[in-house]
């Protein structure tokens, strides 16, 4: 995974609570077999209309790299392939007040940053998108915080592990692979339950 | 000793590593794959050079994208077909034991898990599938995971996991009757919302949950994740052992006996403390149909469709009007006026052979109202030569339902079998977010009894009157 580094960035609204990741990437996009090139399935069912008005196609949002939604992003289906999709899109962190587990954590293995921001500092970057145009925020991991260019800022939970990870660009397998002595003596202890 | 819930009986006993400052390494005991969303993690252990630790305890199956017609054909769509090669190469090449198309046991992985005996009492189970929860309805900690924690568990069999929090979900007293394992968990989220559980475990307590059969708690712990929910889990019971008892890869005989003993210790014990705790009276439950687009949204049969402004809260509101919307349905409208093109019995939901009895017992000698197309898709091949022992294909064929082969089919439309644009369907599986069952469909989420009866009446109608 590359590092996390800090980054400012113009904000996309898609003001909706439960965004699924059917939505965010429809099944016929599934059939993929590689990570590459999901970009072009992101939001699909909503966009693939002549003139999309779809957030994310509107000229002053083109190039966000940051996209803010409501409560319990990423919500269904397990598919990465919607973490996936969104990253090769240009996105680099979503803002939601809460999200789905398994998105949350398929976020993290893809250096996607979730920032969980309470539901009135949610409300408070909604409304200063409407009120001014390429609205941005930096992102600081280090210090868990985004800002705005107008004095405004806020701080966001993160694990601490997932956070070193993400700054260290940390490859989790070959983190896991360091404990195989703690693996296999597991293992001795608890032989295949299978018969063979 | 302490007092443990189930939860923490598993967990405790499957901790690799621990230390304050990160999440636990847990060892699983049981992968299972499937072919949409293992080829990535496969690719990624090839780039590194790395094999599968355990492939005594991975396995494979192709359900999501399969077709449900004839099988002596090749595969039409190239993009299933290059999938489901794929997925053999990669079982091959790993040395993964597959349930094939072809073969007997192949089916929906959460329906041939527990069929197949791989899923036990007290294993840690995990999926690429959000629906790994069904397996937690033998004692089992399931959920389900991404991709790169696929090739995660592919690599090393262990899983970095932030401790979850514990919710007990009681539910005391009895069913009412006609009131279906699919009615109660679709009204438990409901109540509890779709995002209620994020974050916990679900254990399901109570003596209506003691009182379902096995099949049953599959369905109610299947939904969890519809209520944010990881996984969810059943105490084991006597019920649990003999559903287990013969299956392929338990232990046999003595062995068998000695396994069980240990298994039925997986229950929480007197005292133990949940996180959180809600409880719910059995006979407070009617038969559900969802009205929007998410399995929160739903309604009591003899309902309405609700009116957006009744939510108090700005956001709900908006998703209620967007729901609305997209189903095309206005505010006010009784439930069982509201007709339908499509319907859909099976999923890991509810495709297993007591679903198929349960909608059979409403189609029998009865027909598929002449607006409606009607699909029964088996969970698996073993469910499906089961129920055509009994003569079920039979009573679906002649009341004009196609009768299929086992696979995920309509419940996610990754094969040909879906809606077209602003089709109407009850379906029982899981989800009817925008788009799930095909661009523009509405998906209905129903028991299979409710799915059945509304094939005949092509309306939703109340199933309880419809039970003979
Ligand atoms: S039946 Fe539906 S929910 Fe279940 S595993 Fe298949 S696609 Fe997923």
């Amino acid at each position: 995974m590359q590092k996390f580094t800090n980054f400012t960035g113009i904000v996309a609204p898609l003001d909706r609570p439960n965004v699924d990741t059917d939505q965010i990437i429809p099944k016929q996009f599934l059939k993929a077999v590689v990570r590459s090139g999901l970009g072009k399935g992101l939001f699909y069912d909503w966009r693939n209309q002549p003139d999309s008005q779809f957030v994310v196609d509107q000229p002053r949002f083109k190039e966000a790299n940051i996209l803010v939604a409501r409560a319990n992003f990423g919500c269904g289906s397990s598919r990465e392939h919607a973490v996936w999709a969104l990253a090769d899109f240009g996105f680099r962190a979503v803002i939601a007040p809460s999200f789905a587990d398994i998105f949350h954590n398929n976020c993290l293995k893809n250096g996607l940053l979730t920032i969980m921001l309470k539901p009135d500092e949610v409300d408070a970057i909604f409304t200063a998108i409407k009120q001014h145009d390429a609205y941005t925020l930096t992102v600081d991991l280090a210090a868990q915080k985004v800002t705005d260019d107008y004095g405004w800022s806020a701080t966001f939970p993160i694990d601490e592990f997932a956070k070193k990870c993400l700054l260290e660009g940390l490859d989790d397998i070959a983190l896991t692979l360091q404990h195989e002595q703690a693996i296999a003596a597991y293992e001795a202890a608890h032989p295949n339950p299978y018969p063979t | 000793m302490a007092a443990n819930t189930l939860f923490e009986k598993i967990w405790n006993s499957h901790v690799v590593r621990e230390s304050p400052d990160q999440p636990a390494l847990i060892y699983i005991d049981l992968h299972l794959v499937h072919e949409v969303t293992s080829p990535q993690a496969f690719e990624g252990l090839a780039k590194a050079g790395r094999k599968v630790r355990r492939p005594d305890r991975t396995f494979g199956t192709q359900d999501h994208n399969v077709p449900t017609t004839d099988r002596s054909r090749p595969i039409a769509d190239p993009d299933s077909r290059v999938q489901i090669e794929m997925m053999r190469k990669n079982c091959r090449d790993f040395g993964i034991k597959l349930f094939d198309l072809g073969d007997r046991e192949q089916g929906i992985v959460h329906v041939i898990g527990p069929e197949l005996g791989l899923s036990q009492p007290g294993m840690t189970i995990v999926c690429g599938d959000s629906h790994t929860a069904t397996h937690g309805a033998l004692g089992a900690l399931a959920f389900g995971i991404g991709t790169s924690e696929v090739e995660h568990v592919l690599a090393t069999q262990c899983l970095w996991q932030a401790r979850p929090r514990t919710m007990e979900i009681r539910v005391d007293g009895e069913l009412r009757p006609g009131v279906t394992a699919k009615d109660l968990i679709l009204g438990i989220i409901g109540r509890i919302t779709t995002d209620g559980g994020t974050g916990y475990v679900i254990e399901y307590r109570g003596s209506a949950i003691a009182a379902l059969s096995m099949e049953e708690r599959m369905t109610v712990s299947n939904m969890s994740i519809e209520g944010g929910a990881r996984a969810g889990m059943i105490a084991v019971d006597e019920k649990t052992i003999e559903y287990l008892r013969g299956r392929r890869y338990v232990p046999q005989g003595k062995d068998f006996d000695r396994a069980a003993e240990r298994w039925l210790t997986f229950r929480t014990d007197e005292g133990a403390r949940f996180d959180h705790s809600i409880s719910f009276d059995a006979a407070s439950f009617a038969p559900h149909v969802t009205w929007g687009t998410n399995p929160g949204m739903v309604a009591e049969v003899t309902g309405t469709v609700p009116d957006p402004s009744s939510f108090a809260e700005p956001t709900q509101r908006r998703a209620a009007e967007l729901a609305l919307e997209y189903m095309a349905l206005r505010p006010g409208t009784p439930i069982q006026e509201i007709p339908i093109d499509r319907v859909f019995i099976g999923s890991c939901t509810n495709g297993r052979l007591s679903d198929l009895e349960a909608a059979a017992a409403v189609v029998k000698g009865r027909k598929v109202a002449p607006r409606v197309r009607a699909l029964v898709v088996p969970g698996s091949q073993q469910v499906k030569a089961e129920a055509e022992k009994r003569q079920l294909d039979r009573i679906f064929i002649e009341a004009g339902f196609e009768w299929r082969e086992s696979g995920c089919s309509m419940c996610l439309g990754m094969n040909p079998d879906i809606l077209r644009p602003g089709e109407r369907c009850a379906s029982t599986s899981n989800r009817n977010f925008e788009g799930r069952q095909g661009k523009g469909g509405r998906t209905h989420l129903v028991s299979p009894a409710m799915a059945a009866a509304a094939a005949i009446a092509g309306h939703f109608v109340d199933a309880r009157e419809w039970v003979r």
